[in-house]
């Protein structure tokens, strides 16, 4: 059979819920070329930043992404810092760790449960879920939200953790240690497990390096990379932790990879918790009066790999650019390797195992008319026929 | 005549085997629900699922493709799951009617419903049913051969009887076939089998909703999928009340025994709702090097050793 037949996987699809659309060229059941469209939802963040005030950037950034929700305002606010020359109080520094780490403890969780849906394998999903809810219900203590907790600012954060939080947070820790062991073993020793992820999907090393994929993605394939211990920030660097990584590069290992940072993630948190019992309660900023003009950039090491933040300020309120550059659209290059010569079972979950996350690759979008072909709407194009028609309704209402 | 439309379309048949699967249905969905730390659907949701499909939801046909075939193979599955109702059901709970069929002819019975998908996803031109149908001729290739061979295994063990009538008679003298050695080894074969034939996790390869999108059944909608549905309810009774019947010694509506017919098959489901909670879906090759080789070893091993008299 030479003719390749195309299975769509989206814009619609189980497989991922955000709208993304995978054509995998096929032969029978191999997959023979793959090639994506994203776009479906393009937002303008980046235009959108220049409008606001610093302060309000971080809600903006915050909403880039809902499950790394903190990453971004993260590397907003090491940039940020780095332009106004800012030193954060040690308390705000161990409480941004937390979040962040906590953030990376249940968006973990969540791609083990996807990971798990995606198999077949609903009761990893359930359970994995079930689990990820008290890391929820610690960010509702904390922060009043479960999700986009706006804890951020320029200078430190907007909350303190108090003592009693603090004894909370140490117990809930240890329950989902002990449920995670119970999730790693019940994953990692699992025969048919083994048989469906290990030697699928595989990146080599020097596939990671071409297509510069970062975060757990980069670690399953042996790059030790990790920007939380190459460029530390915030309290990373006075707490003991280690970057895990493996060598196989197969879904197997990105697992692998992923359920060990949890158990990294937990040390971290419970250090930091044990040095914040001696610093001062309530000193959690610095008081910023102006942003000097100047260029910044930021990093920090989301769920998904690096996020990378930069911004120029030319000593107004509002930045004049701001870049940024989300994790996942890098990792998902990498699908092309990942996917080209496997069955479509195998390309499936290799897709989901680089745990991508379509709204950090939105770009720009650009129509074309189904029949002829051509480019009939670009992105300003969009802009300016929703625009009219906003002015439309206004002439109605009026 | 009027009895054996009674048997086609009211009991055993039709009306008998739809409730009662969709009963079973319930009973699978509510152990998965526990399972998982749900709490599961009312005992009735099975039936709410298909009455709106029957009378809410439109029946969308797709512009390319035969309509004619693939509105017609839900109804050829259906009607093949409710005459494999009435041939193993009848037999099993030992009622005597004209017709004595033999398990060879059960065996044929049983593809229908499984060939009716793959009909039905061929006539509709989706590329993702195509995969769908593929995959379930490559399993129905890999399992048929494993299930005839448990057949042929048990017509040996009951002395060379060929209906189900007297498999169980034979069974009812000299004790169920699970109590020697081969019968369990062909038990655990058998419950592989109907994992296949029914498309449960690990053997949901034709749907696999993460990869296909439900695949087979894609194109699918309104009252054509309510007797999909209905087929698959059907089967979940029919392949649990023919483990019973072959190797656990039949089944009875008479006195107490009516309760333990009852335990057996909801013994076989529950096994079934285990198997599909505790795996995840396999690909369609292992699937088939794991009937080929490991199922089909296993179910040799116990002819060889009925053959030695064990």
């Amino acid at each position: 059979m030479s003719e390749k037949k195309i299975i769509p996987v989206g814009p619609y699809h189980p497989l991922q819920e955000e709208p993304e659309l995978f054509k995998l060229y096929c032969e029978g059941e191999i997959v023979r070329d793959i090639k994506w469209e994203t776009g479906y939802n393009h937002r303008g963040i980046e235009k959108l930043s220049e409008q606001k005030t610093f302060d309000q950037v971080f809600f903006l950034v915050e909403r880039i992404c809902g499950i790394c929700s903190t990453s971004h305002p993260f590397a907003f606010a090491n940039a940020m810092e780095e332009i106004a020359e800012i030193e954060v109080p040690d308390r705000a520094k161990y409480i941004r760790t937390i979040i962040a780490e906590l953030e990376r403890l249940h968006s973990h969780l969540l791609w083990v449960g996807l990971a798990g849906h995606f198999l077949g394998y609903n009761t990893v999903f359930m359970w994995a879920w079930k689990y990820r809810e008290p890391v929820l219900d610690l960010f509702e203590m904390i922060t009043g939200n479960r999700n986009s907790y706006a804890m951020f600012k320029i200078g430190g954060v907007r909350r303190d953790i108090t003592s009693a939080q603090i004894k909370e947070i140490e117990k809930v820790m240890q329950t989902v240690k002990r449920k995670t062991g119970l999730l790693a073993g019940a994953v990692m020793d699992d025969p048919v497990i083994h048989a469906r992820t290990r030697g699928v999907g595989v990146l080599t090393k020097q596939d990671i390096v071409d297509y510069a994929a970062v975060g757990p993605t980069a670690r399953a394939s042996g790059v030790d990379i990790d920007i939380r211990r190459d460029d530390p920030y915030a309290a990373y660097g006075l707490v003991n932790w280690k970057v895990i990584t493996a060598e196989a590069g197969d879904v197997f290992a990105k697992a692998e990879v992923r359920l060990l940072e949890m158990y990294e993630s937990i040390s971290i948190i419970e250090q930091c918790l044990e040095k914040m019992k001696k610093e001062n309660e309530g000193n959690t900023e610095v008081r910023v009066r102006e942003i000097p003009e100047g260029v910044g950039s930021g990093r920090a090491e989301a769920p998904r790999g690096e996020v990378f933040h930069f911004v120029v300020t030319d000593g107004s309120n509002s930045p004049v650019r701001h870049k940024i550059r989300a994790p996942s659209y890098v990792n998902i290059a990498t699908f092309k390797k990942a996917c080209v010569g496997q069955t479509i079972a195998d390309a499936t979950i290799s897709l989901a195992a680089v745990d991508p996350c379509y709204c950090c690759t939105e770009r720009m979008a650009v129509a074309y008319d189904f029949k002829s072909r051509e480019k009939i709407h670009n992105g300003y194009d969009l802009l300016r026929i929703s625009q009219e028609k906003t002015e439309k309704i206004r002439i109605i209402k009026q | 005549m009027a009895l054996h439309l009674f048997y086609f379309f009211v009991f055993p048949g039709l009306l008998f085997a739809a409730v009662a699967g969709g009963f079973l249905s319930w009973f699978d969905r509510k152990i998965t629900a526990w399972v998982q730390f749900r709490r599961g659907p009312v005992l009735l949701q099975p039936f709410y699922d298909v009455m709106k499909l029957l009378l809410v939801k439109e029946t969308i046909v797709p512009a390319s493709g035969s309509v004619a075939t693939f509105l017609s193979a839900p109804v050829l599955g259906m009607s093949g799951a409710a005459i494999s109702a009435v041939l193993v059901i009848l037999p099993a709970f030992g009622i005597t009617s004209g017709f004595r069929g033999d398990i060879i002819v059960i065996f044929y019975l049983l593809t229908i419903p499984s060939l009716s998908y793959i009909i039905g996803a061929l006539a509709s031109s989706n590329p993702l049913a195509a995969v769908g149908a593929s995959r379930e001729i490559k399993l129905l290739i890999g399992f048929e051969l494993t299930l005839l061979l448990i057949f042929a295994a048990v017509i040996l063990k009951s002395q060379m009887s060929i209906s189900l009538y007297s498999i169980i008679a034979f069974q009812q003298e000299s004790g169920a076939l699970i109590g020697s050695i081969p019968g369990v080894l062909l038990f655990i074969a058998l419950v592989f089998c109907i994992q296949a034939k029914l498309g449960l996790v690990p053997f949901d390869i034709a749907e696999a909703e993460t990869e296909l999108s439900e695949g087979a059944f894609i194109e699918f909608s309104g009252p054509p999928y309510a007797m999909i549905k209905v087929t698959k309810y059907m089967m979940l009774l029919v392949m649990p009340v023919l483990a019973g019947a072959l190797l656990l010694g039949g089944l009875s509506f008479s006195g107490l025994s009516a309760l333990w017919s009852v335990l057996k098959i909801l013994g076989v489901v529950l096994l079934l709702t285990l198997i599909r909670n505790t795996n995840p879906r396999v690909k369609v090759g292992q699937a088939m090097r794991f009937f080929f080789l490991w199922m089909n070893a296993l179910v040799i091993v116990a002819i060889v050793l009925i053959y030695f008299g064990l």
